[in-house]
């Protein structure tokens, strides 16, 4: 297993995840074992239903396993509380989901602000900015969600996923909810930042054509890892 | 694996703590700028308006009341002893801001030329009555006019009826011991007369300093005197509080709680609605506040879910989420109480014509209505539904379904109940009022939220047989089954407080106007022999007065309860002590007067054995820690008489008919020399016919209750335009309250 590499960032082993169900106790994950470098693209691809949201929650932080460990920027977030685990996606993690997520009651400048002001750090204003002029929004910083299009609202959302510098950054089927042409210039800039920054992306989706453009690409079914590629 | 990150340094939770507070601002400002939180914030601004506007005014018709109350002692507080008053007591009355003034009365015998006659003579220093205002006529039974000051020195006011009697015109000069005094005007009114039976001759007031010229005060003279204090109300108790410790043995102390039991009625009813009324408005905003809360509560799991997500931890979403509550009722005080204050100023101006005099200021407690109120609901209320977002869990960012672990029932209800509880006790401090709303309010509840699951699961089997519109509703409230529960509890209760303060108000108004009717006894007419009874009622009818009860009357005193002397007996309260120091007034009947109610016990009927029995006023016998059963002994005439306390009864004083503390079954007293007596409404010009009836039947005394009637119709008028306006302002304000609890739920229910 690549586990064992040096620069492994993001690793899991023998993650299960089992929830109850009226027909009893019902698996969603089980034995999941894997390893991501630093700066490495991997794409969770699967049908609905395999367990990727799942996988993407618990190797995030957002969520508890029932089995397993998961270990993230050398930090063992299986050994943490809720709050631990907040502190150290506050640090180390970005994330843009599906439906972009956006605060509706804050600008695009102040959506982007808000991991730096909830880690506390000085200058938030100053970074958004920077980031936001880096996705293309300078023009923008003013404007509610609202008043924004899909793919500027996704803009604003990867802004704010990079502007912490994650050393994760966790996307949900990002293009899901946005046309092709829009989506591909949202993926265009998702690598690029990527590529720029350094940050390792997870990504979940089941668009082949967006996970062939990962480095990596993981298959999930019924809550197992049935292949990986290359 | 190793955790790597070392641990947050104390720099960086301070960072943390200060970004909470800008967050939690910030936070509260968006919110407010997106109409989020307007109605929870509304909500309670207008509860809270409400509730101090209606604290602020009752507070100041209530002081108006007691001062009006106090009107019955001419003061604040009197000090009364049958010896000698120390100066002293003046002296630190003074000393502490308060008015002072003394009066001394005692019997005494007035003569003008031949005539002469029995009299209450009565003596005052400059600035008596401290409460209230004498009122003179320049005629017997003549119209009345306030009285600027008091007589000065040889100068006397006297009593209609004692002018009648001596037959004496104003100018002429009579004497009273050594003293000559002349006659400048008639003593109609002083506001210490009082409507009980211990100052019964006519009264004869003169100058405090005429008094060494009467040489009346001998060793042994039966005088009666008393110091009177008036001032703020706070130096007033702090002094009775002194008084009580340092009075001597003898001196006995009064202050307004002891005062006139009619007026007492009107003003604690008065008070008790007004009370009501605040806590339909306290109510009331809790559900809406509780409706806004859930509302927006829901809303903001998304949107914590997302802070836990970027990294904020359970603390933070916490102090954020109290920050914000302690901000919103800091806010909502200061709003909510100035506009309280406005709208009960303007609630006071509106009534400017119908309040006689200049309503007091409010009391200070009234000022920090607002804040408690604000903080009690949003706690109760608000903060379990809010204390769920820092349950949020982050998970929630991927999986739209996933909610907090629901709070527990007993928690919610329990911090709600005690919240309005506490609030209401603090408010009423009644505990026993508040024990029958607090099951009332439960029982409501048990019955409106059964009826609500009742109904939804009801509608469900409809779904099929309506239209799609139908169907779409019904599937929505089904969907949302526990919320249109809750919405059914919390929309119901606030009708039915709404409707049962309409109920009770109503009640209220037509009870005082049945207590108080026009025709309502304005004199009282006493020791009128048993065998002229006959005549009397003869000389009614001749004179058109209407047809009357003559009521037996036999004083007594009260020696012994359960045969043990009650010399030996030990009473909690100074009036129980003073009720049997005094004689008693003692009479019987056959049956229960329509004034007066049962509660205890039963009444005897035609030939029923079992001796002589007794019926107690309630508060009387509670006083006296008089039980069913109990034996009372009286020294009636020499003789005792002991009697068997067979019922308990709450007489309504406000009626104005002779009413007694203790009714006797009959056969008992029949057979003592006792008087009769009788109330009657005189009409303004069958007055004179009062001037024939002292002539004719010289024994009779006369007592005009007329001004202690327009006292007590002022204490309604003033409290019934009070309910008027309290229930007006408290329905506005509920509906005000109420919609916007609907609007609240609007987009949660599309």
């Amino acid at each position: 297993m690549q586990a064992e590499r040096k620069d492994t960032v993001l690793a899991t082993e023998g993650l299960g995840k089992q929830v109850s169900s009226p027909e009893g106790m019902l698996a969603i994950l089980s034995d999941v074992s894997l390893a991501i470098a630093r700066g490495e693209s991997v794409a969770i691809m699967g049908s609905s239903g395999a367990g990727k949201s799942t996988l993407l929650a618990l190797l995030a932080g957002l969520d508890e396993p029932t089995a397993g460990r998961v270990q993230l920027a050398g930090n063992e977030l299986t050994a943490l509380d809720e709050d631990g685990r907040a502190a150290v996606r506050a640090r180390h993690v970005g994330f843009v989901f599906q439906s972009f997520h956006l605060l509706p009651s804050l600008t695009a400048l102040e959506n982007v602000m808000l991991p730096l002001e909830l880690a506390g750090r000085a200058d938030a204003r100053g970074a958004a900015r920077e980031v936001l002029a880096r996705v293309g929004l300078s023009e923008r910083t003013g404007h509610y969600p609202r008043q924004l299009s899909g793919g500027e609202q996704q803009r604003v959302a990867i802004a704010r996923a990079f502007v912490t510098r994650p050393d994760v950054l966790f996307a949900d089927e990002p293009t899901g909810n946005l046309d092709a042409t829009t989506g591909e210039r949202i993926m265009d800039l998702l690598f690029e930042l990527n590529a720029a920054s350094g940050t390792t992306l997870v990504l979940v989706t089941h668009d082949r054509e967006l996970a062939s453009r990962c480095g990596r690409v993981i298959r999930l079914e019924a809550g197992r890892i049935t292949g990986a590629s290359p | 694996m190793r955790a790597r990150d070392p641990p947050r340094s104390r720099t960086h939770h301070r960072g943390f703590a200060v970004s909470a507070l800008r967050l939690a601002l910030r936070g509260l400002l968006r919110d407010l700028g997106s109409g989020e939180i307007s109605v929870l914030i509304v909500a309670l601004v207008v509860a809270v308006a409400s509730l101090t506007a209606v604290g602020f005014f009752t507070s100041r018709v209530g002081r108006a009341v007691t001062q009006q109350a106090g009107e019955v002692l001419a003061a604040d507080l009197r000090l009364e002893s049958p010896r000698a008053i120390d100066q002293g007591y003046d002296r630190e009355g003074e000393a502490r801001g308060l008015r002072v003034a003394r009066v001394m009365s005692m019997p005494s015998v007035v003569f003008f030329g031949q005539e002469s006659s029995l009299v209450a003579l009565r003596a005052a220093t400059e600035g008596y009555p401290l409460r209230g205002k004498l009122k003179v006529a320049d005629r017997p039974f003549g119209p009345a006019r306030v009285a600027e000051g008091i007589p000065d020195r040889g100068e006397a006011w006297v009593d209609s009826r004692l002018l009648a009697r001596l037959g004496a015109p104003i100018g002429s000069t009579i004497s009273v011991g050594a003293g000559q005094f002349v006659v400048t005007r008639v003593l109609d009114y002083r506001p210490d007369q009082g409507a009980g039976f211990s100052d019964l001759s006519a009264t004869l007031l003169i100058n405090m300093a005429d008094i060494p010229g009467t040489e009346l005060i001998q060793p042994g003279s039966r005088v009666s005197r008393a110091v009177l204090f008036a001032g703020a109300p706070r130096e007033v108790e702090n002094f009775r509080e002194y008084l009580k410790r340092t009075k001597k043995d003898g001196e006995r102390l009064q202050s307004v709680a002891d005062a006139s039991p009619q007026i007492r009625a009107s003003s604690d009813r008065a008070g008790r609605f007004l009370s009501l009324a605040s806590m339909v408005s306290v109510l009331l905003a809790a559900i809406a506040v509780a409706t806004a809360a859930r509302r927006y509560a829901r809303r903001h799991l998304d949107h914590v879910a997302l802070m836990k997500c970027l990294g904020a931890s359970q603390a933070l979403v916490l102090r954020q989420t109290v920050l914000q509550l302690v901000v919103i009722a800091t806010a909502v005080a200061l709003v909510g109480t100035a506009l309280g204050y406005l709208a009960q100023s303007g609630l006071a101006w509106l009534l400017r014509d119908l309040v006689r005099g200049d309503l007091p200021a409010p009391a200070g407690d009234a000022f920090w209505l607002g804040l408690v109120t604000a903080v009690a609901i949003l706690v109760g209320f608000a903060l379990p539904p809010l204390l769920q977002l820092k349950r949020v869990p982050p998970a929630r960012v991927l999986r739209h379904d996933l909610e907090p672990p629901p709070l527990r029932f007993a928690v919610v209800s329990g911090l709600a109940l005690a919240a309005v509880l506490g609030l209401i006790y603090w408010l009423i401090r009644d505990a026993r009022l508040v024990t029958y709303v607090a099951v009332g309010i439960a029982a409501t509840f048990l019955v409106l939220a059964l009826a609500g699951w009742l109904l939804v699961r009801m509608l469900a089997p409809l779904r099929g047989s309506v239209g799609v519109a139908w169907r779409y509703g019904l599937a929505n409230i089904a969907r949302r089954g526990r919320d249109s529960v809750v919405q059914i509890v919390a929309f119901g209760l606030g009708f039915m407080v709404l409707l049962l303060l309409a109920l009770v108000r109503g009640d209220l108004l037509r009870e005082w106007q049945a207590s108080l009717p026009e025709d309502a006894p304005n004199y009282f007419m006493i020791n009128i022999r048993p065998d002229e009874g006959d005549a009397v009622r003869a000389f009614f009818a001749e004179r058109g007065l209407p047809p009357t009860e003559l009521v037996p009357l036999v004083r007594a005193r009260l020696v012994a309860i359960n045969s043990t002397p009650v010399s030996d007996l030990k009473f909690q309260s100074e009036r129980a002590a003073g009720f049997v120091e005094r004689e008693a007034n003692l009479t019987w009947a056959r049956t229960l007067r329509d004034d007066n109610r049962l509660v205890a016990g039963r009444w005897w009927s035609e030939g029923d054995e079992g001796g002589a029995r007794v019926s107690v006023e309630r508060e009387y016998a509670e006083l006296l820690g008089l039980k069913l059963g109990d034996e009372v002994t009286y020294d009636v005439a020499g003789e005792p008489v002991s009697a068997r306390v067979e019922s308990l009864r709450e007489v309504r004083w406000d009626s104005f008919q002779p009413n007694f503390f203790m009714v006797f079954s009959p056969g008992v007293l029949e057979g003592v020399t006792g008087t009769l007596i009788t109330s009657v409404h005189v009409g303004p010009s069958q007055r004179p016919a009062l001037v024939d009836l002292v002539r004719r039947f010289p024994e009779v005394t006369i007592i005009d209750i007329d001004a202690l009637l327009k006292q007590v119709r002022d204490v309604m008028d003033k409290a019934s335009v009070a309910v008027q306006y309290a229930f007006r302002f408290t329905l506005a304000a509920g509906l005000t309250v109420l919609l916007a609890a609907v609007q609240a739920t609007r987009d949660e229910r599309r």
